[in-house]
């Protein structure tokens, strides 16, 4: 790890400061993925400014119809908060089964959705409920934000605040787990709203993505049969070492299947 | 004096004595070792599989802060430092001896696989030291790499080494072809498998770790490493690599987090921070990272085989062929050459009666990582063969693979099997028999429909192995081609108290030894566990022995210190003797207590012990004083662990994820000293055979030779949730018939019978789908495609 300054931010201003003034600088909002690419020296900011300690960002509250995560709010606070479970089970239930109990308690909603792995849980589920990030300086909506890998619609000095997620009738998330890291090979959110379904899918290719087909099998009629009834097609699809494009692509009817299951079982 | 009570500690789950400082945190390890004026090394990597090295300029990192000094292999060749040796010499069949290319400390003119060493950086801090590794500068010529194992020697592959013609490193043969042969043309029926056993990387807990320091006071080095066998390690590199007499080179190998023969070899880092100690005159500390580790600890298996099964009409066994390319890396590792030969071909009869065996193994060099042994070395290697062979056969014929492997059993000892080995000892059946009635074999068709109801697929697998442990008699092994004796030896020191310290040349790294090995003891010596302390893995300390590896620690560690405490229990019988005026014939020594037969006349131990230090009462005259005795223990034979493991799995069809439900493992280990421990090991091993069976898998670019499975987010390790819970039972057992113990050792077993107990149950729960093979692992990728392609074919 090459050395770097670390500043604790009380409050988002001041952490966008920082890194409007110093283009060498980043946010820490758990360090999950950050800290590992800096031990093994791919990544040398000159510092980290951690906002994980910013206490307008900490907070969940259900309001109504609306569903607000603060930014940096641990997988573990979110899967254990009783409004998330309540307004939300199928994110409750997606937030604690993220990576491993240590990394649940440092990572952030706002650092996943940040660095938008595209093997990570939180886009898919951001995705499908048509949720809206919040920044210092805007509202982006979940379909505007994700570009590609690791690429985001964020500005460099953008702080996420918080995520605002409306309340879908049923929502629910299955994913399957790579072997070896235990990140999605596959994950599949679905989520069902008065005026339709939207699915979010994760881990299958270079960004988290809305399967057409399957939204609108599963629009018309929201079963297990009717997931299972819709072919994937493997053209644009990640293969690498660990599966084959075919294979993530019959995964993908497959685990919208049981994300229904798990979605009609809250 | 009353005897004490009987004391029955061979044979009883002692807790283990090392556990509380490991618990505390207050073992020792090599990173733990901190010596004065400590530097820190770290090396520069080749990032090319195959390359010339055309310039390094090291200009800029000799004036980064805190750089001590920084060696390249031109360095060490200018000083006559002496490649690194192979410990094991292979002839081809046509008489040749294998090749042995230059294994360089550093490498100097080219890389020859992605992490071979190019630099070593010695600073004030490893944080200045990869600082400055960042700063030199290497020109490479890049060359075309050979990667793959298959086609390593085939026409117009890149020469890993110019002296090695087609990358062949040797072309063995063992057993008797022309009757193997015959064998095959009279069969009513023969099975064929193509098997991969793929290449692992070890990955133990405590990656690789050297302290090494030269003291100007006496001329010699002191190096801490994380090692199996100290004394091994310290005669190959005084002796072949660095010129030194021995007694220049202490080596001590502390608290050993894991091994799994990955910590057997001598390596190049061992060497170059030796070496660069005396230059920069400063202790040097090198810790491999993780995914260092994944570059440059020697891996292990990765053979590609064509395997044959010739059986008669009465479906016994008539004649096995095998045909094994083997990988051996870019250079050969300190024992590559045996793993692949004389640790697998001689595994090949299994528990069978096969009369007719041939194999013939290719040893190819690759520009990859050397491969040399890991936990079952050859073995697993061997078994797979054999186990998938019996099981594969019994499914093409429609038979029981229980009733096929009965037919076939080995039912008379000593059998001299047709690969060279002479079992001495075993009982097939029982093993077999309490496996089927632990796995609930006979309910099994009830839960296969169970499992159909769900949806899902049911199987059932076997595996009845055999290893070869206890290396070994050295004069076979010698005839074998081992350039080193591989006996143990032991120290049995008594102090003038009783209390007693044992040195040996077995070496713990997580096995235990500091209980097992006081368990003899102290049930030998009639005295309390808590005065037994063992000793080991530090040359300046304990004899020369042999180290630990090949599950050979209790076999012959323990058989050395049951010779050495021969010779105590002797000489304390002769001071007993004078104590008690009587003659030595006439003393009996049982629980702790020395007594003239037939009489109430004792002394104890102690009493012998302190007479033996405080010789007031001694005949000087005819004995030294002094209770202090040492021994050799050689082999007359291998010792032959054996026994059955079920499996059960369940497959998903619409994922191919397998779960293991069951795993049953019977073994018979001949007498036991420590269940519990030897539970734990069983448990370890098969943790690491269900690894290879289902999830780990080293995979390099086939053009690049550039490592993709290089850190654990892509080589699978398992996981507990990987694992069922294990049903584990040591079977009563067929002791040893040639060591004192009657043990034959428990390290191997899981990893070496437990990979094709797995497959053979996966497939047995894919054959109604029409699936026939699958390679290892079985991934839920892997499973699912062998289904999608058997139901579109």
């Amino acid at each position: 790890m090459y050395s770097f300054d670390y500043q604790k931010a009380d409050e988002a201003k001041a952490a966008v400061a920082v890194l409007s003034a110093n283009g060498d600088a980043k946010f820490l909002a758990g360090g999950q993925s950050l800290l590992p690419t800096m031990r093994l020296r791919l990544a040398q900011p000159s510092a980290l400014v951690d906002v994980t300690r910013i206490a307008s960002m900490k907070n969940v509250t259900l309001d109504g119809d609306k569903l607000t995560i603060g930014g940096a709010v641990s997988h573990a606070a979110v899967a254990s908060n009783a409004d998330v479970q309540r307004a939300l089970p199928g994110l409750a239930d997606l937030a604690g089964r993220i990576g491993d109990r240590q990394v649940r308690e440092r990572g952030t909603i706002g650092g996943s959705l940040a660095n938008d792995d595209p093997a990570a849980c939180y886009p898919s589920a951001v995705l499908a409920l048509n949720a809206t990030v919040v920044t210092d300086r805007r509202r982006i909506a979940a379909d505007d934000f994700f570009i590609d890998m690791y690429t985001t619609a964020l500005e460099p000095d953008e702080l996420i605040t918080a995520v605002e997620f409306p309340l879908a009738e049923r929502a629910g998330y299955e994913k399957f787990r790579n072997p070896a890291s235990h990140f999605a090979l596959v994950g599949v959110f679905v989520a069902k709203f008065k005026d339709g379904v939207r699915v979010g899918v994760t881990g299958a290719a270079s960004s988290v993505f809305r399967p057409a087909e399957l939204e609108a099998a599963l629009s018309k009629d929201f079963s297990v049969a009717s997931a299972r009834g819709v072919t994937i097609s493997p053209n644009e699809l990640n293969a690498d070492m660990h599966a084959s494009a075919e294979y993530r692509a019959h995964l993908i009817p497959v685990l919208a299947g049981r994300a229904i299951e798990r979605a009609m079982s809250f | 004096m009353n005897a004490p009570e009987q004391q029955k500690l061979i044979g009883a789950g002692v807790k283990r004595k090392e556990d509380y400082r490991f618990l505390t945190g207050a073992g020792q390890y090599t990173d733990d070792v901190v010596m004065p004026q400590q530097s820190y090394g770290v090396f520069l990597r080749s990032p090319h599989a195959h390359a010339k090295i055309a310039r390094i300029d090291m200009e800029a990192a000799l004036n980064s802060p805190g750089v001590i000094g920084i060696f390249i292999g031109k360095d060490m060749a200018g000083e006559n430092v002496g490649g690194l040796p192979c410990g094991w010499l292979i002839h081809s069949t046509d008489g040749s001896p294998m090749h042995e290319p230059p294994h360089p400390v550093i490498a100097h003119d080219k890389v020859l696989h992605v992490g071979d060493q190019v630099a070593l950086v010695v600073a004030e801090s490893v944080k200045e030291a990869k600082d400055a590794l960042e700063l030199i500068e290497v020109d490479y010529d890049e060359l075309p790499a050979t990667v793959d194992t298959a086609s390593a020697s085939d026409a117009g592959q890149p020469l890993v080494h110019d002296s090695v013609p087609n990358n062949v490193c040797y072309n063995w043969g063992h057993g008797d072809k022309a009757a193997t042969d015959a064998a095959f043309a009279k069969a009513a029926h023969v099975t064929t498998l193509d098997i991969v056993n793929q290449r692992l990387v070890p990955n133990a807990i405590e990656p690789r770790a050297v302290n090494a320091s030269y003291s100007k006071h006496d001329d010699s080095y002191t190096v801490y490493v994380a090692n199996q066998n100290p004394h091994v390690e310290r005669l190959l590199m005084a002796a072949f690599v660095l010129s030194l007499p021995e007694s220049k080179l202490r080596v001590i190998a502390p608290d050993v987090g894991g091994g799994f023969g990955s910590k057997i070899f001598l390596y190049p880092e061992d060497v170059a921070l030796t070496w660069a100690s005396k230059k920069v005159g400063r202790p040097i500390k090198w810790v491999a990272e993780r995914s260092e580790a994944f570059l440059s600890d020697a891996h292990g298996r990765d053979h590609v085989t064509k395997a044959e099964l010739a059986l008669d009409k009465d479906n016994k066994f008539i004649g096995m062929r095998v045909h094994t390319t083997a990988n051996m890396g870019a250079y050969l590792s300190t024992f590559a050459s045996s793993i692949p030969t004389v640790l697998y071909a001689t595994l090949l009869a299994g528990q069978y009666t096969t009369p007719a065996i041939y194999a013939e193994v290719k040893a190819v060099f690759t520009n990859t990582v050397p491969v040399d042994a890991y936990r079952g070395a050859g073995r697993p290697e061997a078994t797979y063969v054999v186990e998938r062979l019996v099981e594969t056969a019994a499914r093409e014929l429609n038979i029981d693979p229980v009733e096929l492997r009965r037919r076939n059993f080995i039912r008379e000892f000593p059998y001299a099997t047709p690969v060279g080995l002479t079992y001495d000892i075993g009982d097939y059946d029982a093993c077999l028999n309490r496996a089927l009635e632990l796995a609930d074999v006979a309910g099994f068709a009830k839960r296969r429909d169970e499992s159909k109801q769900k949806g899902k697929l049911r199987g059932i697998g076997y595996s009845c192995y055999i290893e070869a442990c206890g290396l070994a008699p050295s004069n076979v092994a010698g005839a074998l081609g081992a350039r080193a004796g591989l006996f143990e030896a032991g120290e049995v020191r008594v102090h003038p108290t009783g209390s007693v310290t044992v040195f040996t040349g077995s070496h713990s790294h997580g096995q235990g030894h500091e209980t097992t090995f006081a368990q003899v003891v102290a049930d030998r010596l009639g005295i309390a566990i808590e005065n037994v302390e063992i000793i080991h893995g530090d040359t300046g300390r304990i004899p020369f022995g042999m180290g630990t590896y090949g599950s050979r620690s209790i076999s012959v560690g323990g058989s050395a210190i049951m010779k050495a405490l021969d010779k105590v229990e002797a000489k304390a019988k002769k001071i007993a003797a004078h104590l008690l005026e009587a003659s030595a014939e006439d003393i009996e020594f049982t629980n702790g207590v020395f007594r003239v037969k037939g009489t109430d006349r004792t002394k104890s131990f102690v009493d012998v012990s302190l007479a033996a230090y405080v010789p007031h009462n001694f005949p000087l005259e005819t004995m030294e004083p002094g209770l202090n005795e040492n021994a050799f223990y050689d082999p007359t034979n291998f010792t032959y662990p054996s026994g059955a493991y079920v499996c059960e799995v369940e497959v998903d069809q619409d994922t191919g994820e397998t779960r293991i439900e069951k795993f049953t493992a019977v073994d018979d280990f001949g007498n036991v000293i420590n269940p519990m421990i030897v539970e734990g090991q069983v448990h370890g091993g098969l943790g690491q055979g269900i690894g290879q069976a289902m999830l780990e898998r080293c995979v390099y670019d086939d053009s690049t030779g550039q490592l993709l499975s290089g850190s654990f987010m892509d080589y699978a390790m398992p996981h507990a949730s990987d694992l069922p819970n294990f049903t584990v039972e040591t079977a009563k057992g067929t002791p040893c018939t040639h060591n004192p113990l009657g043990v034959k050792g428990c390290g191997e077993a899981g990893a070496i019978g437990s990979p094709p107990a797995v497959i053979n149950a996966i497939l047995d729960a894919l054959a109604p789908l029409g699936v026939k093979d699958l390679q290892m692992p079985a991934t839920p990728h892997r499973v699912w495609t062998a289904m999608h392609n058997a139901q579109r074919a």
